[in-house]
C-alpha cells in the first residue's frame, strides 16, 4: 500500500506551507493584514500536520523514498516590495494548491479504506485549505493591478 | 413643550416619558443668539455633527446663521437636539474660515485664484494613470456631492482608490449587513425603541455618540412598561448605570473579545433552545454550522476569556432568549475591534435564530459614527459601487455603464475597491502619488499618526485639501480648497435609519469659498470627462440636478429613491428609503417579509470567510441557493494582535464625548462646546490608578508602541486593566503643547472583512507627567 508515501508527501507539504505562511507574513510586516492572515494561515497548517499523527499511526510514514518525484515543492525564501509580495502570495498559492490536491488523493484513499475518521480530517483540513486558497487569489486579485502598473 | 435648559449641563434634557407602543411625545429645543422676533428667516435642514440626522431649522439674521430649532414634525428627533446640535452647528461659522485658494510655495501656502488652484490640479492628474489617483472623502458631505465624486472616480478616471473617513466608523456595519442580510440597508428603525421589551447595546455608548436618541430611550425607560437594557462596553458609562436600573446587565468584557462573548451568547441560546426552528428552517442557511461553531463557548470559557461573570453571560441570554421583542443596536465597541464583522455578524445571528426581525420593537440597527456615512456607502464614494452594486457581478457593472454610458471596462471592478487602510499604504509606497483629501482630518483621525504624518509630507505626492477650515491636515497640501459647509450649501443626506433630509442653503458661503460639488463639477468639466456620445459624462450642475441623476442608478436597488423629490422633503418629515414612485411616503423597516436580498442576481456582495476575509466566490455562493434567506455566519474566537504584555499592561480605547465631533474642527470653534470640554483627558480605573499613584486631575503620559499623548487624569469609568481616551484633540489649536491626539497611541490593524481599523485595542502603559 502506497498511502504511507502518500502521507509522508502531505506531512512534507503541510510542514512546507506553514513555514512559508510565516516566513511571508513576517517578511511584510508593512501589510499588516499579510502579516496577521499569513501568521493564523501557518498554525492551520501546522496544526493539520498534528492531525496527520494519529492517521500516521496507523497507516505509517515514508517520507522522501522518492524524493525527486515525490516531493512538495519548495519555498526559497520571501521577497520584498510590491511586486515581491505579489509572487511571496503566488508561490504561497502554488503550495496550497499541492497541499489541496494532495489531501484529495488521500482523501480518495480513505474512501476506498472506509476510514471515517481519516475522512473526517480530510473533509475538515482540506477546508481550511480551500479557504486558505481563497484568500489568497483575494489578495492576490488585489494586489496585482497595483503592483504591475502603478508601483515604482 | 419646549426645553431651553441648557444641554451642555443637561445633556439629554427634559424627560418626556410614555409608554410602550406610544408616540415619543415631541419636545422642540432652540438655541438663538439673537431674539425669536429677530430671526428675519428659518430655513429647514438636519444636523450633521452625528448619525441621528436630527431635522431642524436654521435661523437666520442679515445673512448669518443665529441659531437652530428642532423640527417637531420629524420623524427622526420629535423637535430635540442635542448639545452639538444647538451649539456646534452653527456657531463655528464665522471663525477662521477658508476664503480662498491655496497652494504651496516652497514651505508657504500662500493665497490663489480657483482658476490656477484648479488648472494645477487638473495638470497633476492628466500626467497620471488613474491608477496613481487615490479620493479619500468623508461622512460629512451631502448625497450629490459623494455621487458626483463617485461618477468622477468610477467613470471618469477610472480608479478604486477611493474611500472615505467612513471606513473609519461605518464599514463594519456595512460589511455585518451585507454578510448577513446580502446587501447593506438598515433593517431597523428608530421606532423600534418605542416598540421594544428589551434593548441591547453592543459596544454603543448611546449617550454620548447619539445623545437625542439616548433621550428616546430614557423616555422609554422612565415611563410604564420599562425596557429590559443591555450594555456591552468596557466602561461603565451612562447606558450601563441604565442597563443596572432596568434589571438589565451591563458586561464589560476585555477588549478585543467581543467574538467569544457573542458566541457564548449564542451558544445560550442554542443550548436553551430559544431558537425559533421553524423560522430558522424557512428563512436561514448555516444553522448547524453556527451551533457547532458556538459549541465550545461555555459560560465558563467565555468567562475566563473575556473576564465576566459567567452568570452574567448565562442572564444575558436568557433576557435575549425570552423577551417578547428584541431591538439591539451596534457600534464602534464592536466595529472598531478585533473580529469587528465577525461579532457584528452574531447580533444579526442573536435576532435570526429567534426571528427577531422584520417587525415593530424587533429588529437591528448596525449604526454609524456620521450624519451622511450612509451615503458614501449607498453612492459609492467610498469602497462601493454606487446603488450597493456587486463588484463581482458582471451584470452590475453592465447597469452603471449604462447608467452612466460608458465602457464598462472603465468601472474598476477586477477586485473589491481599494479601502482607505490600503489607499495609504499605496500612499506611503508611492504607486498613489495624487491623493485628493474632502471634508476629512485624517492628520488626526487615522491610527498611528507618526507614520501618517511621514506619509503627508512625503515629497512625490501631489496632496489637495478640501475643507472649511486650515486643519492638520491642510497644512501639508499642495493646494487648499476653501469649501462651503453646512447651512451654507444644498443638498440631502441620510441618518442611520435611511430616513433622508434635506438641507438648504441658509447663508451664503464665506469669501470664495465653493460648495464641494461645485468644486467636483469644476474638476470633471477641466478634465473634460466624456461618455460613449461624446456627451458630458457628468450632466449635471445644481444639486437636485445630482439628485435626479442619483435617483437612476438608484432605482431598482434596496436603497430605491426613485419616488423622492426635493419637494417632498420640504416641509414634513425626512422619508426613509426605499422610497419608489409606488410608495413615496418610504419604507419604515425593512424585511417585513423575511425575504432577504441574497438572490445572487440581487446581493451586494458574495460574502466572505469571516476570519481571513477571503471572498466567496461566485460560483460557491450561487451554489448555496440563497434564496431570499439570511446567512447565520459564524466564526471562532481568535486573540486579538494587540495584547496586554509586562512593558504594555494596559489596553487603552478611544471614544467621544457628547460635546465634541471628530477633530473638533466645528465643536471645537463653538464656544459652548469648547469650554464643556476644553482638553484632553485619560479615564483609568480606580485599581489602576491607585496602582500607578495617580489622583484625579493630575497629569500622565500614556505611551504605546507607536508613540505618547499627555492627558488629564480622571478617575473610574473603565474596567481594570482597560484606559479611555476621547479621539477629539488634534494641534490646530495646541500647536506647542504636549501630544493629545489618542491616534498617537493606535496600531495600524483592521478587521479582515470590513477593513475597519481596530482603534479599541492599543497596549499602553501610563506614568504620572514629569517622572
Amino acid at each position: 500500500m502506497h498511502l504511507a508515501t502518500y502521507l509522508g508527501l502531505l506531512h512534507h507539504a503541510e510542514h512546507t506551507l506553514g513555514s512559508a505562511f510565516a516566513e511571508v507574513g513576517s517578511k511584510h510586516r508593512d501589510e499588516p493584514d499579510v502579516e496577521h492572515t499569513c501568521r493564523m494561515l501557518s498554525g492551520q497548517a501546522f496544526s493539520h500536520e498534528e492531525r496527520l499523527t494519529s492517521i500516521v499511526e496507523r497507516y505509517g510514514e515514508e517520507r522522501e523514498t522518492e524524493p525527486e518525484r515525490l516531493k512538495a515543492a519548495e519555498f526559497t525564501g520571501a521577497r520584498s516590495g510590491a511586486v515581491g509580495l505579489l509572487r511571496d502570495l503566488q508561490d504561497l498559492y502554488s503550495l496550497a494548491s499541492f497541499v489541496d490536491i494532495t489531501w484529495t488523493v488521500v482523501g480518495q484513499a480513505a474512501q476506498g479504506l472506509r476510514d471515517r475518521d481519516l475522512l473526517d480530517t480530510v473533509s475538515s483540513c482540506q477546508a481550511q485549505v480551500a479557504t486558505q486558497l481563497a484568500w489568497l487569489q483575494t489578495r492576490i486579485k488585489q494586489a496585482a493591478p497595483q503592483a504591475l502598473i502603478a508601483a515604482r | 413643550m419646549g426645553d431651553l435648559r441648557d444641554r451642555v449641563a443637561d445633556v439629554w434634557g427634559a424627560r418626556t416619558p410614555h409608554a410602550k407602543d406610544t408616540a415619543w411625545p415631541v419636545r422642540v429645543d432652540q438655541e438663538l443668539s439673537v431674539s425669536e422676533a429677530g430671526v428675519d428667516r428659518w430655513v429647514q435642514s438636519a444636523c450633521v455633527l452625528c448619525s441621528n440626522g436630527c431635522a431642524c431649522d436654521i435661523a437666520v439674521k442679515d445673512g448669518r446663521m443665529v441659531g437652530v430649532r428642532g423640527r417637531a414634525s420629524d420623524r427622526v428627533n420629535h423637535g430635540r437636539l442635542g448639545p452639538k446640535g444647538l451649539y456646534g452647528s452653527w456657531q463655528w461659522s464665522d471663525q477662521d474660515r477658508l476664503t480662498q485658494p491655496l497652494v504651496r510655495r516652497g514651505s508657504e501656502l500662500v493665497e490663489t485664484s480657483w482658476d490656477e488652484a484648479m488648472e494645477r490640479i487638473v495638470a497633476e492628474s492628466k500626467e497620471r494613470h488613474p491608477l496613481r489617483h487615490g479620493f479619500y472623502t468623508s461622512g460629512q458631505l451631502f448625497l450629490e456631492e459623494y455621487y458626483t465624486l463617485a461618477v468622477i472616480g468610477k467613470a471618469g478616471l477610472g480608479t478604486p482608490h477611493m474611500d472615505g473617513n467612513t471606513r473609519l466608523c461605518t464599514a463594519t456595519a456595512a460589511a455585518a449587513l451585507k454578510e448577513t442580510f446580502g446587501s447593506d440597508g438598515q433593517p431597523g428603525t428608530y421606532d423600534d425603541i418605542e416598540a421594544c421589551d428589551a434593548l441591547f447595546l453592543f459596544g454603543h455608548n448611546m449617550a454620548a455618540t447619539q445623545t437625542v436618541l439616548w433621550s428616546r430611550v430614557l423616555d422609554r425607560v422612565d415611563g410604564p412598561d420599562t425596557p429590559v437594557v443591555v450594555a456591552v462596553d468596557p466602561r461603565s458609562t451612562p447606558v450601563a448605570d441604565v442597563a443596572r436600573r432596568t434589571g438589565g446587565v451591563h458586561l464589560s468584557p476585555l477588549p478585543g473579545t467581543n467574538q467569544a462573548l457573542m458566541n457564548g451568547l449564542l451558544r445560550e441560546l442554542v443550548e436553551h433552545d430559544w431558537v425559533d426552528h421553524d423560522w430558522v428552517g424557512r428563512h436561514t442557511l448555516g444553522y448547524d454550522d453556527l451551533a457547532a461553531t458556538v459549541a465550545p463557548y461555555t459560560p465558563d470559557k467565555v468567562a475566563g476569556i473575556c473576564g465576566v461573570p459567567a452568570d452574567d453571560i448565562r442572564r444575558t441570554a436568557e433576557i435575549f432568549g425570552t423577551s417578547g421583542r428584541v431591538l439591539s443596536t451596534v457600534l464602534q465597541g464592536f466595529y472598531q475591534s478585533h473580529q469587528a464583522t465577525a461579532a457584528s455578524c452574531q447580533v444579526n445571528n442573536l435576532h435570526l435564530l429567534r426571528g427577531l426581525i422584520g417587525r415593530p420593537g424587533c429588529g437591528v440597527l448596525q449604526m454609524n459614527g456620521q450624519p451622511t456615512a450612509e451615503n458614501t456607502r449607498e453612492c459609492g464614494a467610498d469602497g462601493d459601487l454606487p446603488g450597493f452594486r456587486n463588484w463581482a457581478n458582471p451584470a452590475h457593472i453592465d447597469e452603471l455603464a449604462r447608467v452612466w454610458n460608458v465602457d464598462p471596462l472603465v468601472i474598476p471592478h477586477w477586485a473589491p475597491p481599494t479601502h482607505a487602510m490600503q489607499l495609504w499604504r499605496y500612499v506611503e509606497q508611492g504607486s498613489i502619488d495624487f491623493l485628493w483629501i474632502s471634508a476629512t482630518n485624517p492628520a488626526v483621525s487615522l491610527p498611528e499618526l507618526p507614520r501618517i504624518r511621514d506619509i503627508l509630507v512625503k515629497d512625490d505626492l501631489f496632496l489637495v485639501v478640501q475643507d472649511g477650515f486650515l486643519t492638520e491636515t491642510a497644512q501639508y497640501a499642495d493646494v487648499v480648497l476653501p469649501a462651503a459647509l453646512w447651512g451654507e450649501k444644498q443638498g440631502t443626506f441620510t441618518n442611520a435609519s435611511r430616513t433622508v433630509h434635506l438641507s438648504e442653503q441658509a447663508v451664503d458661503p464665506p469669501g470664495q469659498a465653493r460648495s464641494d460639488l461645485a468644486i467636483f463639477l469644476d474638476y470633471a468639466h477641466r478634465m473634460d470627462f466624456r461618455d460613449n456620445d461624446y456627451g458630458p459624462l457628468i450632466h449635471w450642475s445644481t444639486p437636485e440636478e445630482a439628485f435626479e441623476a442619483w435617483k437612476d442608478c438608484s432605482r431598482g436597488r434596496p436603497c430605491d429613491y426613485s419616488g423622492l423629490t426635493y419637494d417632498a422633503l420640504r416641509g414634513g418629515s425626512g422619508i426613509p428609503w426605499p422610497c419608489t414612485t409606488d410608495a413615496t411616503d418610504g419604507t419604515d423597516r425593512l424585511y417585513s417579509d423575511w425575504v432577504f436580498p441574497t438572490e445572487p442576481d440581487v446581493c451586494e456582495d458574495y460574502g466572505h470567510d469571516l476570519l481571513t476575509g477571503a471572498s466567496t466566490t461566485p460560483d460557491k455562493y450561487k451554489a448555496t441557493a440563497p434564496g431570499g434567506r439570511a446567512f447565520l455566519k459564524a466564526a471562532g474566537y481568535t486573540t486579538a494582535p494587540e495584547h496586554p504584555t509586562t512593558e504594555f499592561p494596559l489596553i487603552a480605547t478611544t471614544g467621544r464625548s457628547p460635546y465634541h465631533f471628530h477633530t473638533r474642527t466645528k465643536t471645537g470653534r463653538a464656544p459652548r462646546l469648547r469650554t464643556a470640554e476644553p482638553k484632553v483627558w485619560v479615564e483609568l480605573s480606580k485599581p489602576d490608578a491607585e496602582r500607578l499613584g495617580l489622583h484625579e486631575g493630575e497629569r500622565a503620559v500614556v505611551e504605546s508602541r507607536r508613540g505618547q499623548v499627555e492627558a488629564e487624569v480622571r478617575i473610574g469609568e473603565p474596567r481594570e486593566g482597560v484606559v479611555f481616551l476621547p479621539f477629539h484633540f488634534g494641534y490646530w489649536d495646541n500647536e506647542n503643547g504636549p501630544p493629545t491626539a489618542a491616534n498617537e497611541l493606535t496600531v495600524t490593524e483592521w478587521d479582515p472583512v470590513s477593513k475597519q481599523p481596530m482603534f479599541k485595542v492599543s497596549a499602553v502603559r501610563v506614568r504620572k507627567a514629569g517622572e
